[in-house]
């Protein structure tokens, strides 16, 4: 059983948070989060979510306040971007080192100055290496279903590791797509109520006398930081073994990429978000032209994906990465990531690097043909025009 | 107190060190059924410096978390609405524990929005004036004129100047105005009174402030067999009042009935050595203003 409605992103997070009976909310208004935090407000005056919210006094005071609730045994939940992200970074860090399983929404926005409302993953990237798992979604019904799975991926015992869902700002929160709700008993099923065992999960009991956190010497730290990353790799298979589960219960699986038309693909698009949904349009349309195109989504950015991605692109000439983040002096995060996945595999494919989506700035279907476009040049050709390629940036306005 | 002490032997703190008494008087009257945030600070790293790690003995018998600097009020939070989402909340003290720079300045913020929206815990500043962990930094409860590290007297400067019409920050006062339940002084000199303030607390729901003067001998300067002296010093001259304001009522507790100068508090302590007639005469003013505040004048 389950309804169909014409929900926003941000609702479908909403949604999601009450179906996953969360204890604690916590968090501090930001555009474009604030519904979020809203709804579940509605939620929990109408007596449909029985948990506490503290609205912090800022994203810092938020983050905190999830830390000391997951710390004493709650289910955890919170959401921001942008500014209030960078504001958390410091307990980011902490939140990933106590190995408490929060979950938290990133509805992705471009991070000051210049101050822009809109989306790109600056935010989300500033956090890429803090240890928290990121999921990166591109429809209203996969925000809904990764919130669920990402509590059930964080909780796992082999993971212990915060989690951020990640959602395009304005582009993916603010736009309403029909979403299949599940009814909560069903979600229940798949998520029973959060029950930490001692025994793995950090948590703070009277009865028992435990320093959590606290000074670290040299000869332990390093063992420390290597669980964490330990804990990400084996997240890998915990969200391929949650995604099945999911999918058993409610038909849906999204996996640690989606490889689309990719099989035969000479030339393949990368990318993470609400660009993909796009990029498959375009494939469609090349694809009847007799191009042999396809597109790489990469759901789980951490943990990267290497196996799957270097089987997605076993038969690619040339990879086409798109970045909605910059890496000032060097190109782009995730570019730098697949160069690091391809670089000492058998199979290296050519990689273009594109820079894409600044601040809000429209990926349209013609961008992406003009990705295409060069992708294929380079395909015949084997030559790369530019180590950094922006798409659609004003050249008149940068003087040059 | 609780007849089992709370903090036993392996803690790290320096000879003389007043916040370890404040915090052993503390622990020991909240008892076992405690759950502690400490702050970044000299007790965290006194307390949880090398957490369970050979040669860092914890040495409380309760569960204590450290996340940061600038946590504690919202942490608490976060862990009161845990407890009352889970229905675990009653008979559980919840108590946040954090010096004068971890409170007064970096985290403040987080503290007012835990004592505005209401949280129930408990929350024990141990005030040495400055930044002792990293050895003697400025604070905003550094008392005027005194030298430390980032405000050193040389040939223009003349230690701590702050706005001058208060002697420190009036931290119990900033807090007093949230509308806080319970909102404490206490001296580490005077442990019947801090011990009462603690019960008195325990006994309250909602948020309570207990701010402890603990004097540092290293940062100070003077003796370590001194640091109760100098504390009662504070006190006997007026530059530390005790009192406790208890639903919007101020009760001083301890009215000084010989009250000394400010200079004999101040001239055991080589912070203050430099300190010419003029200056001793405008902390003895600013502290008889304050007192006057008060009605001890």
């Amino acid at each position: 059983m389950s309804n169909r409605k014409l929900i926003s992103g941000n609702r479908a997070v909403a949604e999601a948070v009450r179906l996953s009976e969360v204890n604690v909310v916590s968090a501090y208004p930001i555009s474009p989060q604030t519904p979020i935090v809203e709804y579940i407000s509605e939620y929990i005056a109408d007596g449909k979510l029985k948990a506490q919210f503290i609205q912090a006094e800022s994203e810092f005071g938020a983050m905190a306040a999830c830390i000391g609730a997951s710390a004493v045994g709650a289910r955890v939940f919170t959401a921001t971007c942008s500014q209030g992200l960078a504001l958390m970074h410091e307990l980011n860090y902490v939140a990933a080192g106590l190995r408490l399983p929060i979950v938290m929404a990133v509805t992705n926005r471009r991070l000051s100055q210049p101050l822009g409302m809109w989306c790109d993953h600056s935010d989300a990237m500033g956090e890429r290496d803090s240890g928290w798992l990121q999921l990166y979604v591109e429809s209203c019904q996969e925000v809904l279903d990764t919130i669920i799975q990402a509590f059930k991926i964080a909780e796992s015992k082999n993971v212990l590791l915060p989690i951020m869902v990640c959602l395009d700002g304005f582009i993916l929160s603010h736009t309403s797509e029909v979403v299949d709700i599940p009814e909560l008993e069903d979600v229940r099923k798949f998520l029973p109520p959060y029950e930490p065992d001692p025994k793995y999960h950090t948590l703070l009991d009277v009865n028992v006398p435990m320093a959590a956190g606290g000074g670290c010497p040299p000869a332990y730290a390093m063992e420390f930081d290597y669980k964490k990353f330990e804990a990400q790799i084996q997240a890998k298979e915990v969200i391929k073994k949650v995604d099945e589960e999911f999918a058993e219960l409610f038909g849906r699986r999204y996996g640690l990429v989606e490889a689309y038309q990719c099989e035969d693909a000479e030339i393949i698009l990368v990318a993470m978000g609400t660009i993909v949904s796009t990029a498959k349009e375009v494939v469609d349309v090349l694809r009847d032209q007799g191009l042999p195109v396809g597109v790489l989504k990469i759901r789980s950015y951490r943990p990267f994906p290497k196996n799957e991605i270097l089987k997605a692109i076993s038969n690619a000439k040339v990879l086409a990465i798109v970045n909605r983040a910059i890496s000032y002096g060097v190109g782009a995060p995730l570019y730098s990531d697949i160069a690091a996945t391809t670089c000492n595999a058998s199979h290296q494919p050519i990689l273009l690097n594109f820079i894409a989506g600044i601040g809000g700035r429209d990926v349209t279907p013609k961008d992406i043909m003009t990705i295409f476009e060069k992708a294929k040049k380079t395909a015949e050709t084997g030559k790369i025009e530019s180590d950094v390629e922006w798409i659609g940036l004003n050249r008149t306005l940068v003087g040059g | 107190m609780s007849p089992e002490s709370i903090i036993v032997s392996g803690h790290r703190a320096c000879p003389g060190c007043g916040p370890i008494l404040a915090l052993k008087y503390v622990f020991n009257t909240l008892g076992k059924n405690t759950i502690a945030h400490i702050a970044t600070g000299c007790m965290q790293v006194s307390l949880m410096g090398g957490g369970a790690f050979p040669g860092g003995e914890f040495p409380l018998l309760i569960p204590a978390l450290h996340t940061a600097f600038e946590t504690s009020g919202a942490v608490i939070s976060g862990m009161d609405a845990g407890l009352k989402a889970l229905g675990k909340r009653d008979g559980i003290n919840l108590v946040a524990i954090a010096g004068d720079g971890g409170t007064a300045d970096i985290g403040i913020q987080t503290l007012s929005g835990a004592i505005e929206r209401g949280h129930d815990f408990i929350y024990i500043c141990y005030d040495n004036e400055a930044y002792m962990n990293t050895g003697n930094q400025r604070s905003g409860t550094t008392t005027l004129f005194a030298a430390t590290t980032t405000t050193p007297v040389g040939k223009v400067k003349r230690g701590e100047y702050h706005l001058p019409l208060k002697l420190k920050k009036d931290m119990p006062a900033i807090i007093a105005a949230h509308g806080a339940p319970y909102v404490a002084t206490a001296s580490i000199a005077y442990p019947t009174d801090l011990i009462k303030k603690v019960k008195k607390a325990i006994e309250i729901r909602g948020p309570r402030y207990i701010h402890v003067h603990a004097p540092c001998p290293y940062g100070w300067g003077f003796p370590e067999d001194k640091t109760i002296e100098v504390a009662r010093l504070a006190v006997q001259t007026g530059c530390w009042i005790l009192y406790e304001i208890e639903n919007g009522k101020l009760n001083v507790t301890l009215k000084v009935t010989k009250r000394k100068t400010v200079k004999e508090y101040l001239m055991i302590q080589k912070r203050f050595n430099h300190l010419t007639e003029e200056e001793i005469a405008k902390i003895q003013e600013l502290v008889d203003r304050n007192l006057m505040e008060f009605g001890l004048a």
